[in-house]
This record gives C-alpha cells, structure tokens and sequence, in this order.
C-alpha cells in the first residue's frame, strides 16, 4: 500500500510538472506583453519593470526561475495588483472556491444517490420517468441558465415575504452560498443520478443479492447492506475528479453570483493578461485537481477491498 | 484403382439441382443493420434524429429562406419582444396641434373653491393613432388647472391613475395631447381637476386604443417604402417582422440565431470529428504495438488529462490570438482538439488491446497482413460502435464549452454571434425582455438533448450483447 502510494505520488508530481511547463508555454505565446496595460512609459522605467518581473531574460533562463520559484511554492507579484503575491491571492480566494464547490459535490452526491436509487426501485413507473425527465433536463439546460433563474427565484421570494430572506449575490454566511452551490452542483447531480440508477440496476441481477433473498433477509436490509453499499462504488469514482472540476469550473456561478471566488479571478487575470496570476492560478488548480485524483483512488482502496488486492 | 483415362472436362460439371433445398433462417442481417433496426424501435433515438434533422435544415436552409441580415441593427426596434406581422396604416406626417382654448373663461378663477365637479365631455378630439391622442374636455369654470394621467389598465381609484403625464396651469385649456411612447395596446386617459397647485378629488377616466400608424417619412427612414411615390396614404402596410423579436441593439433575433446556429454547431460538430479521428490512430496504433510504445504514448495522454480543462481552454485560447476582425472560432476549435483527444485514444486504445487477441487478426496475420492494414481494416471497424457513441456525445459537451466560454465573454468575438455569446447578451436584459435569453438557451437545450438522447439510443443499439437477450 504505502509504495503504491509513494508511486501515485511520484506520477502526481511529474503529471504537475507537465501542467506547469504547459501553462508557461501556453502563456509565451499569448500575444502581447503584460506590461501593455501599463500607462505610456519611458523606456527606461519599462526596461526597470522588466528587470523587476524578469522578463529581459531569455525566455529559457525565465523557464528554470519560474520553476525554481515554483518548487519553493513561490508564484510571484501579480502585475496588475499592486503589491499583491499571488500565493496570497489564492490564499484568499481559493477557500472560498473551495467551500462552493464541497458544498455542490455536497448537494449533488446527496441528490444523485437518492434519485438514483429511487429511479431503480420504481423501475419505469411514474416516480422513475418524472426524475429521469428532470436529468435529461439537467444536462441538457446549460448551467448558466440555471444561475440566472435560480438568481430569479431567489428575487421573487425576497419580493414575496417583503424583505430579503436570503441574498441574491455576494458571499459570506451560509444563506449566501445555499443558491450558487445548488445551482453548481445541478449537472453534476443529473450525472450522478444517471450513474447510480444504472449502478443500482446492475447490482440487483448480481448472485449475492438472490442469495441474501434466499435467505429471507428483508427487502429493507436487502436495500441497504447489499443493494445500496455496492452500487454506490462506481458513484464515489467519479466524486473526485467531480469535486476537482466544480471547484475549478466555478467560473458562471461565481460571476453570475459575484462571490469572490479564485475563477473569477483567473478570469480578471486573463482578460488582463496578468501573466503570474494566470500561471499560478493554472498550476495551483492543476495540482489540486492531480491530488484530488489520487486521494479518491487511495480511499477507493479501502472502501473496496477487491481493489486493494490488485 | 483403375485406369479411368476416358475422363473428359464434362464428367466435372456440378449435377443439376434438381430442387432447393428448404431454408430454415432468417435473413442475415450485418452488424449496422441489427443496430440500425434496433434504433429505429427506440422512439426516443427517432426522436432525436428528427430533431437534429431539423436543426440542419434551420442551420444550413434557414437563412436562405429568411433572408434577413443579422448584424443590421434598427435602434429603433430595440429589444422587441416576439410578435406576429404587424400591419400598420400609413398616415401623413406629423404636424402640429395647436392645443385649444376657451377663451371666455379666465386662466386662473377668481377664488379657489373647495369643492369642484368632475371633468365631463371628456372625449377624443380625432381617432387616435400612436402617432398621437388628442384629448379634449369641457372647461370647469372653478379650475384653476388639470393633470392628465396614463394607465395600461382600467383605474381602480384615485391613486391607480397611472403614469402622469402633464400638470396644465390653466383652468380655460381644454386640449392634450399625448405623443410619449404610444405603442397599440389599451390606455386609460385620467383628467384630475386642480385649483392651479393642489388636486381636487375627482377623477373622470377615458379609454383609448391608438390604431398603429406609421408616418411616410419614417417609413422611409425604415426602408419599410422604398421611394415617396409608394406612399398612398392610408394604405396598410407591412411591417418588419421579427417572429422571434429582437435584440439590444434592434437585431432580428431569428436571423441571428440563424447565424449563431452555424458557429455553435460548427465548433460542436468538427471539434469533435477531429479530436475523435486523431484519438482514433493515436490509441489504435498504441493499442496495437503494445508495450514499450503504449506505455509511452498512454503516459503522454495521461498528462493531457491531467491538464484543468476550462482554464486550459482559456489559456489556449488567448494563445492562438484573435486578430481584428477575426471572429475567434478557429482557435476554439484548436483548443478544444488539443485538450480532448486523449479520452478517445484511451478509450480506443482498451479496445484494440481486447481485439487484438481475437483469433480473426491472427489469421489476417498468418495471412500477411501488415499493421497498418490490420488496424485500419480489422480493428478499427469493430471499435466503430464505441467510437461512434463517443462521438455523439462529443457533439453536446463542445456546444455546452463553445456556450460557456463565450458566456464568460472569452468565447467568439463580437459582432460574431453563438448561441452562447447571445445567452451572455440576453442575461443582462432578462428581466425586462426575457426572449433575449430565452431562445439561445433554447436552441443549445434542444441541441444537447437531440445529441444526448441519440447517444444513449446507440449505446443500446450498438451493444451486442443486447442482441442475445431479446
């Protein structure tokens, strides 16, 4: 187990290696330069800007210090912040990600089991048709759509009791983040529905569950020791790789919303060319999102014996 | 055995068939025709093919049949919400009223009263038009004035009058004339009489329903009429008509989406051909060499993976630049190639491990077949089924990242329009013109679900294990 873990470790930091030196690639060749949005300065205060972001070096001598600065988990001085480290940036903003996107993993893990497995019991009755519409629904309707009506709803019930119950946007308390992280975690909840009805469909052909018929357990225990314990593995599967993409996949909801989130963030740098902001941001995701894969993997081990055999 | 030399050529002819021989099967039928028979019973997959039918005819025939061009604003026809053809009489241009007056009566009364009777008579000075309603009533000798209010419904009292309109400081006028915003719909003309300051408490109501009218000139200026010669006045004329209404800059929202149809649909449907055909041979071939070389190339893929889509995709984007005048769908295109081919070559790649060792490629082997012919004639066309579900449901996942990109306003250019970057238009005018958002989010919606539902229909046909269990 533990050189298992040690390998995933060692294939994780050469996959962020990858991910880094493909954000600074990917960056040197945008078009333009950082210091355009600059106002018109002499050349001399310009060459002093460039010495100070390093950018008069050869663009493999700034390779090696972006990468040196990087394994000592420096990401630099944004260029169009004053005097703001990107480190404290994330610092800021990414918890705030963070918390939106564990609690849409949150609502749609809740969601998608219970529909799922609802859809399974009743089985092309009315219950399963209703929510298998519903999913169809939820992964065919973009999300920003969703953002825009749930912003909607969230209008008319503060217009309907008078007074606002629950804010419309911004980010703080808990009645903040209730719309933004259902609204999140509605695509997700569809695809996890789907999965776990399938999942669960699977499941009630397998022999062990005819075997614990045949021992006249009842359909309840049925359900929950057998039925529902299994089908659940191929759901916690893709709850990792989920959890990593809502969380960096935030962008509409958290411009739609206006909570100050790290995608709307790395939206501003773009837009601005914010050359450290975007790398940082980039390589900080990349290796959330290369963690959060192994992470699931190695608790996939322990909920599954069957795995940890192979 | 003996010699039998008196053989000849005729002894080697088949013996006639006398009678065939009963056949007791049904008609063979290849793999694509089972799937093909099996997805024509599934409704929902039929469904969809229509639908995606129609969407090609919307797409490719639409802007032939309405022939209106997007990118031409009308500022004035902002954000008009959907309609039916409008007809509107031709009128003469408009010339000034000049509002009358009862000069026997004086401007200001004598003495302020504190009681006042109603306004009567008050009535329509001509029909009324939305070019202009001409008020008119009889003066009340008391009054030191009158304030004219507007309503959409009928006054249910004093303080549902509506919008107001003038306050006149003269108890002898008895004309008004309203010329703001008059649109076809059914107004309520409240007149309040005042001491010159304050109102008094009665009210008298008037309904009104202005025909649509249309003067010569701005007809012209709308290039509704081509010349002046055309205009006969009183004639009924057409309109521009906008079925699906217009958008904040006056642009017909149906012609746009019409257009907006192409680039959604062109980056959802070419992305993915590419991406699938270059996943396709790189998966095939590192399935078949095995080994040395599928390590290294699956590891590579591994990477790719690993790489955080969205901000990949804007990464990428803003490398491949967009010039002026360029409208940034090939360099969508681009990133979306480059971030998405590894799921198909994994995907392909599973598959060739497992027919690889089929016994069919060993005789096409023994047989002297070289690689490459193997790959491209035996293996890949029996990992076409899975290759063509994937591809099915490449379509929707490249709509949805062409909508979201250009929601977020990192997508196509402006004046390009996509369903997405119309969604991101339409969203800041939802709640006054919903249509604006209402119908781009409808297009994708459709389009995702015709591809989604079309997919799962595929699955099911194409698996062949479904064969043996019917």
């Amino acid at each position: 187990m533990l050189s298992y873990i040690a390998k995933r470790l060692i294939a994780g930091l050469i996959t962020i290696w990858f991910i880094a030196t493909a954000t600074f690639i990917a960056m040197h060749l945008v078009p333009g330069d950082p210091l355009m949005n600059q106002k018109a300065v002499s050349a001399e205060i310009r060459l002093n800007l460039e010495r100070k972001y390093g950018l008069n070096k050869p663009v493999v001598e700034q390779y090696f210090i972006f990468m040196g600065n990087m394994l000592r988990g420096d990401f630099g001085i944004s260029y169009t912040q004053q005097n703001r480290k990107v480190n404290d940036i994330i610092k800021d903003h990414f918890p705030v990600s963070a918390t939106l996107g564990i609690l849409a993993v949150f609502f749609a893990a809740l969601g998608g089991i219970l529909w799922g497995a609802v859809t399974a019991i009743y089985r092309n009755r009315l219950p399963d048709i209703v929510i298998m519409f519903l999913v169809i629904l939820g992964i065919s309707v973009p999300s920003f759509v969703f953002a825009a009506l749930g912003q909607l709803l969230l209008v008319n019930i503060n217009q309907f009791a008078g007074q606002s119950i629950i804010p419309v946007a911004g980010w703080g308390s808990l009645s903040h983040m209730l719309m933004p992280s259902m609204v999140l975690g509605l695509g997700t909840m569809a695809l996890l529905t789907r999965l776990m009805r399938s999942s669960m469909l699977d499941v009630v052909n397998e022999d062990y569950i005819k075997t614990a018929k045949a021992k006249g357990l009842s359909p309840l225990r049925i359900f929950f020791r057998h039925q529902l314990r299994n089908a659940i593995l191929p759901v916690i599967t893709v709850l990792g790789p989920q959890i990593a993409a809502i969380t960096t996949g935030g962008f509409v909801v958290e411009l739609v919303f206006a909570i100050p989130g790290l995608g709307r963030y790395f939206v501003q740098a773009v837009q601005q060319l914010d050359y450290t902001v975007i790398m940082g941001t980039t390589v900080f995701y990349g290796a959330f999102l290369v963690l959060m894969v192994i992470v699931v993997d190695i608790l996939y081990g322990f909920i599954d014996p069957r795995v940890r055999l192979q | 055995m003996t010699h039998s030399s008196e053989l000849s050529a005729t002894d080697f002819l088949p013996i006639h068939q006398e009678t065939k021989p009963e056949l007791i099967a049904r008609p063979s039928l290849s793999y694509w025709q089972d799937a093909w028979r099996r997805l024509k019973k599934n409704v929902r997959a039929i469904i969809s093919l229509y639908l995606i039918a129609a969407l090609a005819f919307f797409t490719l025939a639409g802007p032939i049949i309405w022939n209106v061009d997007p990118a031409l604003q009308d500022l004035n026809q902002i954000s008009q919400a959907p309609s039916l053809p409008k007809q509107a009489t031709l009128v003469e241009n408009y010339s000034p009223w000049s509002v009358p007056v009862d000069s026997s009566l004086p401007a200001e009364p004598d003495e302020i009263v504190d009681e006042i009777d109603p306004v009567v008579a008050f009535r329509l000075a001509e029909a009324a038009s939305t070019q202009t309603v001409r008020l008119l009533w009889e003066p009340l000798s008391d009054a030191g004035g009158y304030n004219i209010y507007r309503n959409e419904s009928k006054p249910e009292g004093f303080n549902d009058l509506g919008l107001p309109l003038a306050s006149i400081s003269a108890g002898n006028q008895v004309g008004y004339e309203d010329r703001l915003n008059l649109k076809a719909i059914t107004y309520y003309y409240s007149i309040v009489p005042t001491d010159g300051f304050d109102e008094y408490d009665q009210y008298t109501s008037l309904k009104v329903e202005p025909m649509l009218t249309i003067t010569v000139r701005e007809a012209l200026e709308r290039n509704i009429l081509e010349t002046q010669r055309d205009a006969v006045k009183g004639s009924v004329i057409t309109l521009e008509f906008h079925p699906f209404g217009t958008d904040y800059l006056g642009r017909d929202m149906l012609a746009r989406l019409m257009q907006g149809a192409r680039v959604s649909l062109f980056i959802g449907i070419v992305a993915p051909l590419i991406y699938v055909s270059i996943g396709i041979i790189y998966g095939g071939f590192a399935g078949y060499f095995g080994n040395r070389i599928d390590q290294f190339l699956m590891r590579f893929a591994d990477f790719v993976v690993a790489l955080p889509f969205l901000l990949f995709m804007i990464l990428f984007k803003i490398s491949f630049g967009i010039g002026p005048g360029e409208s940034g769908i090939l360099p969508m295109l681009l990133a979306l190639v480059l971030l998405l081919w590894p799921a198909t070559a994994r995907l392909v790649r599973g598959q060739v491990l497992q027919i690889r060792e089929q016994g069919y490629i060993e005789a096409a082997r023994i047989l002297g077949g070289k690689p490459g012919y193997l790959i491209l004639r035996h293996i890949i066309p029996n990992t076409m089924g899975v290759i063509l579900v994937t591809l099915t449901f490449a379509v929707p996942s490249a709509i949805f990242t062409e909508a979201f990109l250009s929601f977020i306003g990192m997508g196509v250019a402006p004046p390009t329009p996509s369903w997405g970057s119309m969604c991101n238009e339409g969203v800041k005018t939802m709640l006054s013109h919903p249509h604006e958002l209402f119908f781009p989010a409808l297009f994708i919606s459709i389009t995702v679900l015709a591809f989604n539902l079309l997919g799962d229909g595929l699955t099911e046909a194409l698996d062949a294990r479904m064969r043996s269990r019917e």
